[in-house]
């Protein structure tokens, strides 16, 4: 069995296969501020009365917020007033921070969970070992009320890395050249793993953008097996019980040398349009954007800092970093990474999706171009039709901001 | 059932983000949404579309978010069916969920704007009435073949409901 099949069967109660189709017991579920008012009209159009278990299901309001708009407050509103009648974990604004950072860090999702999330990189926390996958609102209205979820089992792709990585190469290279080989529909229905030498090495941060972005490839999720690096990043955050599943067999095993891989861009406008660093540095910017789901933690901050600072960014960027959880945010003003952010001339935001989805704080005017730690880069996704998205890991993004155009950090160090 | 309609062409990867741009997402009525159906693709596309419309699409439709605001943007735009080469996963589900036919078509349909198009919902047989091409979509599965049936998972959910 493959290590997908050996959870869903948990799950289901008996033993399943890829490519059946099964109704599965969910461990969590969550909705966004865009996701949760559909998810809340559809469970009421259910005639649904009561959720299955309010503590096993988690509104957070990270999209539209701080609220942009009358709209976004009254969506939030309905949120807020659903999750307290029904009594369901509510993260406000100033407690909690973007969905997919904030839920493994509080260690509300544990290894062995099934997770569905009305929110696409709910796959983040494949980097935990569970299978988590990206639902829309009417799944997330059934799984409210049921706790149950339909599913089709499927085929897993494994990918085994391996050598050693370049200087200022990280998960966020390791999976944009993941992309880039397979293409947006390369593992379309299927499990991604990430495996091999070079993964048992990264950081929980890395291993989480890595599994973030498996959505981009069309996958259902993004797993990485269970090690010493997950279990002393879960042993302080879990509060319940929780089940190590290690891994099986693949349908499909492709192997890769990272010994030579650069820093990768992904250019407009799709997230498999990736090129090296060094085929970019022509192409001059005009924002900057550091946070996301895909790397906005604590280790991504740091990276960023290491690059910006003591120094300028350029006078035609505008660097915006958005820590991903307000506890990120304070520990990096501890740590004083907001004042290096702040002295190069960044503009620091609260934790919000934000600009990722072109909502608010950093939206792209026509014909403007920034480079982004964000996940996707399709046409308007920033902003204007015609505004360009390059997609790079924080170090990158650093650079880039000093420079006013792609550069490799290795050019302002 | 048959269905019977316009073509409306679109190309390959069409994500949400131009399905309907996150702009509208604060809205979750379909007929408002509706009003924007495409306009990431195409800023005139919502002006192009007729009711009772079939919307023929590439590869790896609906990537990207899992906004259902994008299936109910196509059906409250009154598009009545969408073929496509292959569906994004979570598009795929969400369109099931929410009622809006679709068929997988192995290879794609050929069809240019305003070619007549007729599906058999059952038998899963497209035609381009107007370039005279058959087509088979590959059929769902038996649980999915239930929920469509019903009208989708609310309809689904309430049966189970209510016994």
């Amino acid at each position: 069995m493959t290590l997908t099949e050996k959870i869903i069967s948990q799950k289901v109660g008996r033993e399943v296969h890829a490519d059946e189709i099964v109704m599965a017991r969910v461990d969590l579920v969550l909705a966004n501020d865009i996701t949760a008012p559909l998810a809340i009209k559809e469970f009421q159009k259910m005639g649904a009365k009561r959720v299955f278990d309010g503590q096993r299901i988690v509104f957070i309001p990270d999209h539209y917020t701080p609220c942009k708009d009358v709209q976004s407050a009254e969506n939030v509103r309905l949120m807020r007033e659903f999750a307290k009648e029904q009594d369901i974990i509510f993260y406000e604004i100033g407690r909690g921070g973007i969905e997919h950072t904030l839920l493994p860090d509080e260690g509300l999702v544990l290894p062995g969970d099934l997770v569905v999330g009305a929110d696409s990189h709910t796959c983040t926390y494949g980097a935990i070992t569970a299978f988590a996958t990206g639902v829309g609102s009417t799944d997330a209205a059934f799984a409210m009320a049921f706790g149950e979820i339909w599913l089709r089992v499927p085929r897993t792709m494994r990918f085994v890395y391996k050598g050693y990585l370049r200087p200022w190469v990280g998960g966020k290279d390791l999976i944009l050249y993941t992309i880039g080989k397979i293409g947006v529909e390369g593992a379309r229905y299927k499990a991604m793993e990430f495996t091999g030498e070079v993964i048992s090495r990264l950081t929980m941060a890395d291993r989480f953008t890595m599994t973030n972005m498996a959505i981009e490839a069309g996958a259902k999720t993004g797993l990485i097996p269970f090690d010493a690096v997950t279990l002393k990043y879960i042993q302080p955050r879990a509060q319940r019980e929780y089940k190590v599943f290690e891994l099986g067999k693949a349908d499909e095993i492709i192997e890769i040398d990272c010994s030579q891989i650069e820093p990768q861009v992904a250019c407009p406008y799709s997230p498999a349009n990736v090129k090296s660093v060094w085929e970019l540095t022509h192409i001059s910017i005009n924002q900057v954007v550091i946070g996301s789901c895909t790397n906005g933690r604590l280790e991504d901050l740091r990276e960023a800092a290491r690059v910006l600072k003591g120094k300028k960014i350029h006078p035609n960027v505008r660097l915006i970093v958005i820590p991903a959880t307000h506890k990120i945010w304070e520990d990096a003003l501890r740590d004083g990474l907001l004042e290096i952010f702040s002295s190069a001339g960044a503009v620091i935001s609260p934790p919000t999706c934000g600009p990722c989805l072109g909502g608010h704080m950093g939206v792209l005017g026509k014909g403007e171009r920034a480079v982004a730690t964000t996940n996707r880069n399709f046409p308007g996704r920033m902003g204007h039709r015609e505004s360009e998205v390059y997609l790079a890991s924080p170090a990158v993004a650093a650079a880039s901001a000093i420079m006013g155009r792609i550069a490799h950090p290795e050019e302002v160090l | 059932m048959k269905l019977r309609g316009r073509a409306l062409v679109v190309g390959d990867d069409i994500d949400t983000d131009q399905i309907i741009p996150a702009v509208y997402l604060t809205s979750t009525d379909p007929v408002e949404l509706g009003k924007h159906c495409l306009e990431g693709y195409a800023e005139d596309f919502p002006s192009r579309i007729r009711q009772g419309d079939i919307l023929v699409a590439g590869d790896n439709f609906g990537c990207g978010s899992s906004r259902e605001h994008a299936p109910w943007a196509i059906k409250g735009a009154g598009i009545q069916c969408v073929i496509a080469k292959s569906f994004a996963r979570i598009f795929y589900r969400n369109a099931i969920n929410i009622g809006l036919p679709i068929l997988e078509c192995p290879g794609g349909l050929p069809a240019e704007d305003g070619d007549e198009i007729e599906v058999d919902l059952d038998s899963g047989i497209i035609r381009n009435l107007t370039k005279n091409i058959e087509k088979s979509a590959e059929p769902f599965p038996d649980f999915l073949q239930e929920i469509i049936q019903a009208g989708g998972l609310v309809e689904y959910a309430r049966r189970r409901i209510n016994g």
